[in-house]
């Protein structure tokens, strides 16, 4: 095979498993807007957050530490304890939950019933809160997040591609277990969302807030749930991409990623999510790879969202999303 | 009792159209006017000049620009910060394709330049609406931040990617470069801002404001009505690209001299203008003052407490800035989705009426 | 017979004029969903035609084929005598054809007078330079049109409440506004869908009054889609019955309300 096809396939693999990282992201959004009508713009900085508040827990760090040391002259890091992985992640879902119920009760139910664009506004402002509160509480330094998932080449699909191919594919453990997680998560929330009591509710109250309570859906319940749901996934996204490129700000920039997928997919099926995920990543990557080169590289900064725009110029409800009718 | 309409009827229709129909809001604004430009030219430094003021007249300059976008015409967008960055490009080629022409026009061409600009990524709002529209911008954002970083011809080859501004003047006073001082900088862009400021008035006060309303309101039965919404959304874009582009330009050249797109115009700066105009109020010129004045001011004073008065170290400091705008922006879209300007038009409702209570 | 170019005079004195807008074999589709099925029907220059029929015989629908805002997949409309080519429908609005909506339209962030002048925009034609400039042209333009929405907010008495934002108005009002807004296009041709509904007894003869008036004074051609028989007896001079989606009736008043399949489908009879 001849080396420049076995590089593009190479580069294909990796876009795909870059497709599933941010159909992960792209997950939590389709929750959150299926449910409430709400873009949820903090997605990617709860990510950030959640990842944070793991790496604080394992490693035992005291939360506020740098305030109290600045307040009151103290020198305080850590407790001293290290927690293990399973535990703190549990430690770590108690406090999306938790801020799911703040964020239920302290802002979205002052604004049901608002435009869409004043809830958008509403998590860009969440955003920024969150990341500062998340700095305050365990410090803005890049941090390390090790959960004992596998990372590294793996040497079994190196070795079988470079028998086949005559060229080893260099794909990351970390990758496929990413993939694998994503897609238990993607049948189990299909699942949840088609076949539970509880998902039944959440889709009623994504179709019509005031109908679903008429029939006696809680909506306040249901939007915790959905912002625990959405919490759950957030932290998912922020162990992968934290594990791979380290606990940092940066992490909170693929909400701004999951855009694309969401236009290309349609704000409202999480198939959308998955299948624009995947176009997005190898897309991006493929097109670095052919026409990068040409224009000077780092494509990928943009290449994403023009694909998005020019696909909805032609469907503007995106590949999955529902058609728009106006009537008058 | 000071603050009153009684007696004070209109005759005319052209009475009933003013800005301040108020005789005391008319004669406060004449203050205003007087004090920016008989006063505070004499008073002003180079510390009040960088921290406050300069950013505060070209940030307006931004918000007044954006919010004919979004809040009068209700096309949400996030490029704020890539336009301004075409803006400021823009002003830097004229400045070094054409050094004899004075600066003044250039800022005014760049302007220009930012409004086809516009314009063109405007195009897909014509198919899409709402928050798809938003992402979309987002596309012109990241574009464009790319393409200044990427294209040396727009930083003339130089080896860091750097633009600098060089020296320009006016009536022979220095406006740019490193010879400036506090009250030519100003002043230059004082008058920039005032012209903005009545242009945008008049804009949003006649048909074509109504028009621009009447699309973010309710767009098919604009269109049923005869609204072209294609010529409105544009004509949106343009004004606003015009406006923006204007900010874009005077801050590279007259505020910050020399500027890295990404650092300087990236998403950010775009998030910035929007929550300007989000805390000032949607839909209101001197909602665009308040919200510019409002988020230039509110880092200054929290580091003048946190690390002047507290001795907090700047990060923390930085921190809960973000805390606090979070905040801010949440709390604004709950108690007062109008900003500012809502909240100073009650003000003046119940001054009118003061002491009694209604 | 009468000729689509014939006018005549009514018993009270009014002069109805040639065919203005014709309606031939119009259908309209949305996905599998027929709305109107072979439709034909005309409307006479200064008439009065009322659209009736039950809920979700096509009325709406046949209202925004008018407008332009739907295209119906078979048929034409003639416009004065000749077919009207596919527009945009605010290109339909540059020709003359004003309306009011079901269930309101108006612009909730602005006041009531800026509301009543956004039907002046086809007058108006101040490029965005003047208007950036505003003395001169471009305000005089303003106090013009001003003056002459002033007229139809005097002619509906609503000064009152000019500078309301239109968020803040009651039902009844929010409707007189849009009729205003209509009518201060000074329209050819006046589109008035269920301009009655929600109002009660003395709310009905004012707005009825009103659109006697707008048809007396300003000889505005009016179709208006009614439920309220009283009403559409009334006012119309030629009525049209819709039923799911087709022609059922089309005639005076008096004929209508002797047509047994209209009475069968819509108008009902009184039992013992």
């Amino acid at each position: 095979m001849p080396e420049q096809l076995a590089f593009a396939m190479e580069v294909f693999f990796n876009g795909l498993m870059a497709g599933v990282l941010y159909s992960l992201v792209a997950l939590g959004f389709v929750l959150i807007f299926k449910a409430s009508g709400i873009f949820n713009y903090a997605q990617g900085v709860m990510a950030l957050f959640s990842a944070l508040t793991l790496v604080g827990i394992m490693e035992g760090q005291v939360p506020f530490s740098h305030i109290i040391n600045a307040v009151f002259g103290t020198d305080i890091h850590h407790f001293g304890w290290h927690v293990p992985a399973f535990l703190a992640i549990l430690g770590t879902m108690a406090v999306m939950v938790l801020f799911a119920w703040l964020v239920q009760r302290y802002i979205f139910r002052h604004l049901v019933g608002q435009e869409p664009i004043i809830l958008f506004m509403a998590t860009i402002g969440l955003a920024y809160f969150l990341e500062g509160v998340g700095d305050l509480m365990w410090g803005s330094e890049i941090k390390k997040l090790d959960v004992g998932l596998p990372q590294g080449i793996n040497d079994m699909i190196d070795v079988t591609t470079y028998e086949w191919f005559g060229y080893g594919f260099f794909i990351d453990n970390l990758d496929i277990v990413a993939t694998v997680i994503a897609a238990l998560l993607v049948i189990a929330l299909v699942i949840f969302s088609q076949y539970s009591k509880e998902g039944r509710a959440m889709r009623a109250v994504a179709d019509d807030h005031q109908a679903a309570l008429s029939v006696g859906v809680s909506l306040n319940f249901v939007w915790i749930m959905v912002w625990s749901v959405a919490g759950f996934v957030a932290l998912v996204a922020g162990i992968m991409w934290g594990t791979k490129s380290g606990v940092q700000f940066s992490l909170s920039l693929i909400a701004l990623k999951a855009l694309p997928v969401l236009m290309l997919g349609g704000f409202t099926s999480i198939p959308g999510a998955i299948v624009g995920g995947l176009i997005i990543g190898v897309g991006e990557k493929l097109f670095e790879f052919a026409i990068g080169p040409m224009v000077g590289g780092a494509t990928e900064n943009w290449f994403a969202y023009v694909l998005a725009l020019i696909f909805l110029v032609f469907r503007p409800q995106g590949l999955f999303g529902e058609k728009i009718i106006e009537r008058v | 009792m000071f603050y009153r309409e009684a007696g004070d009827f209109k005759t005319s229709y052209t009475d009933d159209n003013q800005t301040f129909p108020i005789k005391f809001d008319r004669y406060r604004y004449y203050v205003v006017l007087a004090i920016a430009f008989g006063v505070i030219p004499f008073q002003i430094n180079d510390y009040w000049a960088n921290a406050f003021l300069l950013p505060f007249l070209i940030y307006s300059i931004a918000a007044i620009g954006l919010n004919i976008l979004t809040g009068y015409c209700g096309q949400v967008s996030l490029g704020t910060g890539g336009f301004m960055a075409v803006g400021a490009y823009a002003c830097y080629k004229l400045m070094t394709s054409f050094p004899d022409v004075n600066i003044f026009f250039h800022v005014i061409a760049a302007g220009g330049i930012t409004a086809v600009v516009c314009a063109a990524f405007g195009l897909p709002s014509l198919r899409i609406k709402g928050f798809y529209l938003a992402v979309a911008t987002l596309a012109a954002q990241f574009f464009l931040v790319w393409l200044f970083n990427k294209v040396s011809w727009f930083y003339n080859y130089s080896a860091s990617g750097q633009i600098n501004a060089p020296e320009r003047t006016v009536f022979g006073v220095p406006v740019t470069g490193a010879n400036t001082e506090a009250w030519a900088t100003y002043l230059f862009c004082l008058v920039f801002l005032t012209i903005s400021a009545i242009i945008a008035r008049n804009l949003t006060r006649g048909m074509q404001g109504r028009k621009w309303m009447a699309i973010r309101d309710m767009d098919i039965a604009a269109e049923i009505i005869g609204v072209n919404p294609m010529r409105a959304k544009l004509s949106a874009f343009a004004v606003s690209g015009f406006f923006i582009g204007i900010s874009g330009a005077l801050f590279f050249a007259v505020y910050l001299g020399a500027v890295e797109v990404g650092e300087v115009f990236g998403i950010q700066k775009s998030f910035l203008v929007l929550f300007m105009i989000i805390i000032g109020g949607l839909g209101s010129i001197f909602g665009s003052f308040a919200g510019a004045a409002f988020l230039v001011l509110l880092p200054v004073l929290l580091k003048l407490i946190g690390v002047d008065m507290l001795g907090w170290p700047t990060d923390i400091v930085a921190h809960f800035n973000l805390v606090i705008v979070g905040a801010l922006i949440i709390i604004f879209l709950i108690a007062e989705p109008h900003g500012i300007a809502q909240l100073w038009r009650v003000a003046k409702e119940k001054l009118r009426l003061w002491p009694f209570p209604h | 017979m009468l000729d689509s170019s014939d006018s005549y005079v009514t018993e009270d004195g009014r002069t109805i004029g040639a065919v203005v807008m014709e309606m031939k074999n119009i259908t309209l589709r949305f996905g599998g969903v027929v709305a109107i099925k072979d439709i034909s029907f005309d409307i006479r220059q200064g008439e009065i035609r009322a659209i009736i029929g039950p809920n979700g015989a096509g009325k709406s629908s046949m209202l925004n084929v008018i407008s332009g805002f739907y295209v119906p997949q078979e048929g034409e409309v003639f416009f004065n005598g000749k077919p009207r080519p596919q527009m945009r429908p605010y290109e339909v609005a540059q020709q003359g054809i004003a309306r009011t909506f079901q269930n309101i339209a108006l612009f909730e962030g602005m006041t009531v007078l800026d509301n009543v002048m956004t039907g002046r925009l086809n007058k108006m034609n101040s490029g965005l330079l003047a208007q950036a400039i505003w003395r001169g042209k471009a305000e005089r333009e303003e106090i013009e049109n001003r003056e002459k929405a002033e007229k139809i907010i005097d002619f509906l008495e609503i000064q009152h409440i000019r500078k309301t934002p239109v968020s803040r108005l009651p039902y009844g009002l929010k409707k007189r506004v849009e009729l205003a807004r209509a009518l201060v296009a000074e329209p050819n041709l006046l589109l008035l869908d269920e301009p009655m509904a929600g109002m009660n007894v003395e709310e009905k003869e004012d707005m009825s009054r009103f659109i006697l008036d707008v048809n007396d004074e300003f000889g505005t051609t009016i179709a208006l889609i009614e439920h309220d028989m009283g009403v559409v007896m009334d006012l119309s001079d030629r009525v049209v019955v819709m039923d799911y989606g087709k022609k059922i009736g089309d005639g005076t008043p008096s004929d209508i309300r002797n047509n047994q399949a209209v009475i069968d489908a819509y108008l009902g009879v009184a039992h013992d």
